[in-house]
This record gives structure tokens, sequence and C-alpha cells, in this order.
């Protein structure tokens, strides 16, 4: 495998935490959130490799996002 | 017996027609024709061959009024950038609006561009008298309010609005407060005590020690300050800025607090507090007119002197 640059591994890398972030839900939803965590990265497959701006916003939203859906209060999710 | 028919004809098509234009935004289950679309609808509408066009010196149309003579127009650049296509870039966007028929202030003219002319405009706004802090951007070139900022009423110049500098922008006029709003918990913006009041009832302060408070407590928190300062722009994630500088010196200040050396300790690095070098843009730009440097000032003296 190639070397990953460092915006690569941070995007792997929030990527990994939002799986981790999955297990701790309940267990009957967890596919729920899973479904969406994966969706939100497919949503923006094709942005350019080089187009740095819009994957440094995007790495910032997830991790806000992230963030708030990581709250133990919200148990399921559903679109 | 023709004319009746006809009439009744008339009387069940609007019915029929009638609630599926109007009752659109209150669809119901049992209405089928509710969520059709408007061009549906418009094609079951067929015209009536006994109903002639009124011609156009019959009807109330009123008529688009024309641009007065003494129309005072100047021209807006708004700064416009959309989450939803991030790979988009910013960019300005050129308004024009009549002065006299806007209120005096930015927030006014940006409002009036929302209603009339552009809804997809995005800014925040509550109070619009300057107390809430919600419209705070950049306006030709320096942090304020918009609620408190007069629109320049030399047409001749343009104005160009910003959101707040080196902030991330969550669309439009929309910063990301975030940050800020965790500085601004890390000083721990209350009272800390852990004696009870000698008579059991409020905490009392004398006059003298409530008049250390004023030109603190009117902070209203809009972040124009800690945005101007370029100390604050490059070590957002270290420096904590003047308006939270001048909220920590608030509680520092105030003579109920227990805890005034615990909050001394906690800024009492390279990084909180000495970020500072008095470039005083802060003073400059506080919309409140505070003066947030002398604040700033004031916790480095105590620092110093403990």
């Amino acid at each position: 495998m190639a070397r990953l640059s460092g915006l690569q591994k941070d995007v792997l890398s929030l990527y990994r935490q939002c799986l981790r972030a999955v297990k701790l839900k309940p267990n009957d939803t967890q596919s729920h959130f899973r479904d969406f965590a994966r969706s939100e990265f497919h949503k923006h497959r094709d942005v350019g490799k080089k187009d740095f701006g819009t994957i440094e916003y995007l790495l910032r939203r997830g991790r806000n996002q992230l963030e708030s859906y990581s709250d133990s209060g919200i148990r399921d999710i559903r679109r | 017996m023709a004319c009746t028919r006809t009439l009744a004809r008339l009387a069940t098509r609007r019915t029929v027609v009638r609630p599926a234009v109007f009752s659109r935004g209150f669809a119901s289950v049992t209405d089928t024709h509710a969520r059709d679309p408007l061009s549906k609808v418009g094609e079951k509408i067929v015209p009536d061959a006994e109903r002639k066009p009124i011609p156009e010196s019959k009807t109330s149309t009123v008529q688009e009024p024309d641009p007065s003579k003494d129309a005072k127009t100047k021209t807006f650049h708004i700064y416009r950038w959309n989450p939803d296509e991030p790979s988009s870039k910013p960019q300005m966007q050129t308004y024009t609006l009549d002065l006299n028929k806007t209120g005096p202030m930015m927030l006014d003219a940006l409002i009036r561009i929302k209603n009339e002319v552009d809804p997809t405009l995005t800014f925040r706004r509550s109070c619009r008298e300057g107390i809430c802090g919600s419209c705070a951007m950049n306006i030709d070139g320096v942090n304020t309010l918009a609620c408190l900022c007069r629109i320049p009423t030399d047409t001749a110049k343009e104005s160009r609005i910003y959101p707040l500098p080196h902030m991330y922008v969550v669309k439009d006029l929309v910063p990301d407060m975030t940050l800020f709003y965790k500085q601004y918990r890390s000083v721990k913006p209350y009272l800390q005590r852990s004696t009870a009041a000698p008579d059991g009832r409020e905490f009392r302060q004398s006059k003298e020690d409530r008049k250390k408070l004023d030109g603190l407590y009117e902070c209203i928190l809009c972040a124009c300050c800690s945005t101007s300062c370029p100390s604050y722009w490059w070590n957002q994630e270290e420096y904590l800025g003047p308006a939270v500088l001048l909220q920590s010196y608030r509680w520092i200040a105030d003579s109920r607090d227990e805890k005034k050396a615990e909050r001394q300790d906690a800024l009492n690095n390279s990084m909180s507090l000495y970020r500072c070098h008095t470039i005083l843009n802060c003073s400059r730009t506080c919309p409140k007119g505070l003066n947030p440097a002398l604040a700033i000032a004031e916790i480095k003296k105590s620092m110093a002197f403990t």
C-alpha cells in the first residue's frame, strides 16, 4: 500500500474513531449508526485528492458530528 | 337550464381544484390531490370558453412602482459560502438597495436583502439593539455588530460585509464559535465560593467593590475583539483572546469570589495570557465601547504583584 499523506491518515483515523464510537451504542441500533457513518463518508468520495480546503472542512465537520452523535443520550439514528 | 348546468359545473370544478391549490401546505391523507405538483394542477384547470379574459384596463393590477427619482442606491458586497457544496470556493455577491426604503443600520439592510432579494443569505441576528452579540461581523474592514453599525450614507462607496476574520465559517456570515465558547468555559465564568455569607443571605459587596466591575460586566461576548487581535489569529488554540480574558478579569476582580489565586494560577503560563502584546485592536473595535486591553493589563499587573 502506498504511503499515506497526513491528511489521508487523518481521514482514516476519523473513520476508525466513528466505527469505534458505534460500538458504544445500544446493540440493536448499532447497524443504523454504522450505516450512517459509512454513508457520510461515502457522500464525499469524489472530493479531489488535492482539494485540501474541502477535505479539511469535511474533517472538521466530521469531528463535530462525531462529538455530538457520541452523546450517550442519542440511542438511535434514522433518516 | 344550460346556464344553470354550466354554473353547477363551475361550482364543482372549483371545489375540486381549489383545495388542491390552496391546501398544499396542510396536505392530508384523504386529499389525494394535495401532493400533486403545481404543474399537474395547472393541467386540470381547463379554460372556460364562456369566460373571456378581462382586459388589462379593467383589472386592479397594481403597477410596478417606478424607481423613484431621488433613490439612494447603495451597493453591498457580501461574502457567500455554502457548506452544501464544500468543494466550491467562497465568493462575494453583490446586492443593491434603495437606502430610502431601508432602515438606518446594516442589520436592517441585511434583513431586507434576506426578505426581499435573496432568502438564502444566512446570518445570525436576534435582539437588533446590540445586547445579544449575535450579529457580529466584519463590515467595511471593522469587526462590529451589524445592528449598531450605521449604513454609510455615501452611496458612491460600496460596503463589504465579511464574517468575523480568522474563524471557521459555518455558512455565509455565520462563524463557528465553538472554540471561543470552549475557551470561555475554561475560565469558569461563575462565582466560586466555599464559605456561606456571614448573615446567611446574599453575598453582598460594597459600592466600591461593585464599581470595579463596571466596564467588565457589560461584555456581551460578541467576539469582535478576539477576532480582531492578530495575536489571537495566530495562536487561537492556546491564547485565550481579549474577550475571554476580560471575562476572566471580571471574576478575578469580583470581591465575592474566593478562588482568585486559582484563577490567576490558571493564566500563569506563556500562552493563555501573555500572548497579549498590547496591540489594542480589541479596545478599538469593541462595539460596546469597553476596554479589554485595560482588563488584560490589570490581570498582568495583579499577577506581577502577588
